[in-house]
């Protein structure tokens, strides 16, 4: 909470959503000096093929609607409110990954890195640079600090279903320690209540669930979307589809639309020789032979797996295997594992590798996901699944 | 309160205009169409200030068409002579530096099957005269250039292109827009045979311009409706905007000879105030005769649109260049040609001063501009890698 007598501003990110809304209304009410800024990330009009195809919840990210709700709720609450352009930034460090990692056969967490790079890099470095000590956003999570330890901790939030803290692992101490999340020890119903109570003109705005730049859903024609506008020769993903043994028992059209646990979008697959008529799901994807890999349930249950680029943040990284509850997926239970730190000694790039053993095989772990480590709350740290 | 130094954005409503404009928005209801003593005092007031709009131009109230503003004063124009021509194929001739106004319409005229040649200006921020006699073709119908941009105040040589034009017998408009009330305009001088005005660049209101049209150009109108403006801009005469209009005009002649040279001296020192205690900032356009109030600087190393925020944070309003393309991820037109590489284009601001600018103004903005500018540096990874 900022005390009063404190001239600083707080920035605070707002999307036109009923969360951040509530966030800039909260602390305006608190008497803190709120600077409404909303993000202009990406252009919709920009592919066209893809306008008009609006869902019945779907809702378009920066769109002038939501720079319009926005806009209204700082009038409303009587702070200063601004537009800012990040387009490039959020293509170079967002857009690209997205498309080159679906290429890769990896599913990206775009969210992730736009927390990492965007939001919480550039955005907080301008709203330093407006004079704000601190950046608030309409996150479900908590920051603490741990004077004891020295050390800025991340926590979930206290409405478990809503909670992103997932999202939030490659936060840095210099981050958090800049950082409110004052949703944190909310729940979406209470959140929703003081929206009421605050009269936001947004109070009874539906959620939106999609990814904010593909608010259809449909990465594939995103992705086919953007390549041809970047120009870029339609180079096929396309390919075989073959079983666990190697045999080929059908096609696909691209490996970018498929993702581990895919059960759909197969088509017809050739009965194998023997096999029951179990259900195929993907269980591997192989981007240097375009093939996917297909096989049964039971197929997709592994116990362990490389995690790459971690990030350590309520605690220091530790150099002896430590227990966690390690989330392989946001909509993911946590489970019970052993975090073991690998000898990578001044290794090149010097990323931190480690291999998560869960005590029980985990469904479909998928490589471009993050692993992120809980100790209860807390969330210790997290990587990418290699 | 704010510094207000974004005059080029807009002025505000001077307060004889405002008083001027008042009877109009209250009593004085008549349409000036109509034939009962409501409308004759409405026709007089428009006629009025008719006389004062062409007098601020030296031409003759006839010649002077009221319309909603510079944009549409620059769209009856251009599509207005070049729909009036009958020619088969035709030909325009305009800068790379013109407002969207007149850009888009030429765009919208290539669609059209129109041809249409930019030209590049100088480093400076200049077209030169030459390049528009080369130019020339058989089939030009129109060159339009405007005599004051918008971004950086230079000046165009409009005399000389007005003679270029007259003698390959072409139309010649000008968008006058930014130079009304900071240069002398005298249509004749110029040699133009249409100019565009906006009321509210020239401590008017809002939503009403004119465009001189020379007597005997042939003009087609925009959109269609009633005989108002010598059958040249159908609807219903805005009579408070146009009587703000006309008022501001007369002014705005009235205040030239004290207000130019007093402004160049206020920005003068902001410009000279500030290339001295920022390092690295530059001015652009200042190798070229510009309006007295505009100052476009580049800040190396810093973002405009977070600068611009920072500042009206800290009290001084300003812009990074045109208003209507705030926010666009493509850099200014203008600073692109005249040469700025687009990491440039995008650090730089427009300060433009105006009528009720004072010392004081320009003082307190040079305490808070380089002081914003170095905090901004400070937390720029940009600058550090370089500084370092």
């Amino acid at each position: 909470m900022i005390p009063e007598s404190n001239p600083a501003p707080v920035v605070v990110a707002m999307s036109g959503g009923v969360d951040s809304s509530t966030v800039a209304g909260l602390l305006a009410r608190q008497g803190a000096r709120v600077v409404g800024l909303t993000l202009q990330l990406w252009n919709q009009r920009r592919l066209p093929e893809l306008a008009g195809g609006d869902g019945p919840v779907a809702h378009r990210c920066c769109s002038l609607d939501d720079v319009y709700d926005a806009r209204r709720v700082a009038e409303h609450c009587g702070f200063p409110f601004y537009v800012m352009n990040f387009e490039r930034r959020f293509e170079d460090a967002v857009i690209r990954p997205f498309v080159a990692e679906y290429l890769s056969g990896r599913t990206p967490l775009p969210c992730a890195h736009c927390n990492s790079s965007v939001k919480f890099s550039d955005l907080l470095t301008t709203a330093r640079q407006l004079g704000a000590e601190r950046l608030a956003t309409g996150h479900y999570a908590r920051v603490r600090r741990n004077e004891a330890a020295g050390r800025w901790e991340l926590l979930r939030a206290r409405d478990a279903g809503k909670d992103q803290s997932y999202f939030l692992f490659g936060l840095t101490q210099e981050q958090l320690a800049r950082t409110l999340f004052p949703l944190g020890e909310l729940t979406k119903r209470e959140v929703r209540d003081l929206a009421r109570d605050l009269q936001l003109p947004v109070a009874e705005k539906p959620e939106s669930q999609e990814i904010c730049f593909v608010p259809s859903g449909d990465y594939a024609q995103f992705i086919a979307a953007y390549q041809a506008e970047q120009g870029a020769a339609p180079e096929t993903t396309a390919g075989e589809i073959v079983n666990t043994a190697g045999e080929v028992v059908g096609a696909h059209a691209g490996v970018h639309g498929y993702t581990v646990g895919q059960r759909r979008g197969l088509g017809a697959l050739r009965r194998e020789a023997g096999a029951h008529r179990e259900p195929r799901y993907v269980v591997r994807i192989e981007p240097e032979s375009r093939r996917l890999v297909v096989g049964e349930d039971r197929e997709l249950f592994r116990d362990r797996c490389l995690v790459g680029d971690v990030n350590w943040v309520s605690v220091e990284a530790p150099s002896a295997p430590l227990r966690a509850e390690v989330k392989i997926r946001h909509r993911h239970e946590p489970a019970a594992a052993w975090v073991e730190p690998l000898e990578e000694s001044g290794s090149a790039g010097g990323a931190a590798h480690l291999c998560v053993r869960f005590d029980e095989p985990q469904r479909a772990i998928t490589p471009g996901q993050a692993a992120v480590f809980y100790d209860s709350d807390r969330v210790l740290g997290g990587g990418w699944i290699r | 309160m704010a510094v207000y130094l974004d005059h080029n954005s807009t002025t505000p409503v001077a307060p004889e205009v405002l008083e001027a404009m008042v009877p109009y928005l209250s009593g004085e209801c008549g349409n000036a169409s109509s034939i009962h003593s409501y409308g004759q005092r409405a026709r007089a007031a428009v006629e009025r200030a008719r006389e004062s709009v062409a007098a601020l131009v030296g031409a003759r109230a006839a010649e002077v068409v009221f319309t909603s503003g510079g944009t549409e004063s620059d769209n009856l124009a251009i599509f207005g002579i070049v729909a009036a021509d009958t020619r088969a194929a035709k030909h325009v001739i305009t800068t790379q530096i013109e407002h969207h106004a007149v850009l888009n319409s030429c765009q919208a005229l290539e669609r059209l099957g129109v041809e249409v040649t930019y030209l590049p200006v100088s480093r400076a921020g200049v077209v030169d005269p030459a390049e528009v006699r080369r130019a020339l073709r058989p089939e030009t119908v129109l060159i339009t250039v405007m005599h004051a941009n918008n971004e950086l105040g230079t000046v165009q040589p409009i005399e000389e292109i007005g003679r270029i034009a007259a003698e390959a017998d072409v139309y010649f408009h000008t968008d006058a827009v930014q130079s009304a009330g900071k240069l002398p305009l005298a249509v004749d001088g110029l040699g133009v045979d249409l100019l565009s005005l906006s009321g509210h660049k020239l401590r008017g209101p809002k939503g009403v311009g004119a465009l001189y049209v020379r007597k005997g150009a042939r003009l087609r109108p925009l959109f269609y409706g009633g005989h108002h403006e010598r059958d040249r801009r159908p609807g219903t005469e805005n009579v408070p905007g146009i009587v703000g209009m006309g008022r501001a005009a007369q002014l705005a002649a009235a205040n030239l000879a004290v207000d130019g040279p007093r402004l160049a001296v206020l920005r003068d020192r902001l410009e000279r105030e500030l290339v001295a205690r920022v390092p690295q900032a530059r001015v652009n356009g200042a190798g070229a005769p510009r309006t007295p109030n505009t100052s476009n600087i580049t800040f190396p190393f810093v973002e405009g649109e977070a600068l611009v925020i920072a500042l009206d944070l800290r009290g001084v309003a300003c812009s990074t260049g045109a208003a209507c393309s705030a926010g666009a991820i493509e850099p200014s037109h203008v600073l692109t040609a005249i040469g700025l590489p687009p990491e440039e284009a995008r650090a730089s601001l427009r300060f433009s001063l105006g009528h009720e600018t004072t010392t004081a103004d320009v003082e307190t903005a040079l305490a808070i501009i380089p002081g914003a500018v170095e905090t901004l540096r400070e937390l720029s990874p940009l600058y550090q890698k370089t500084a370092g």
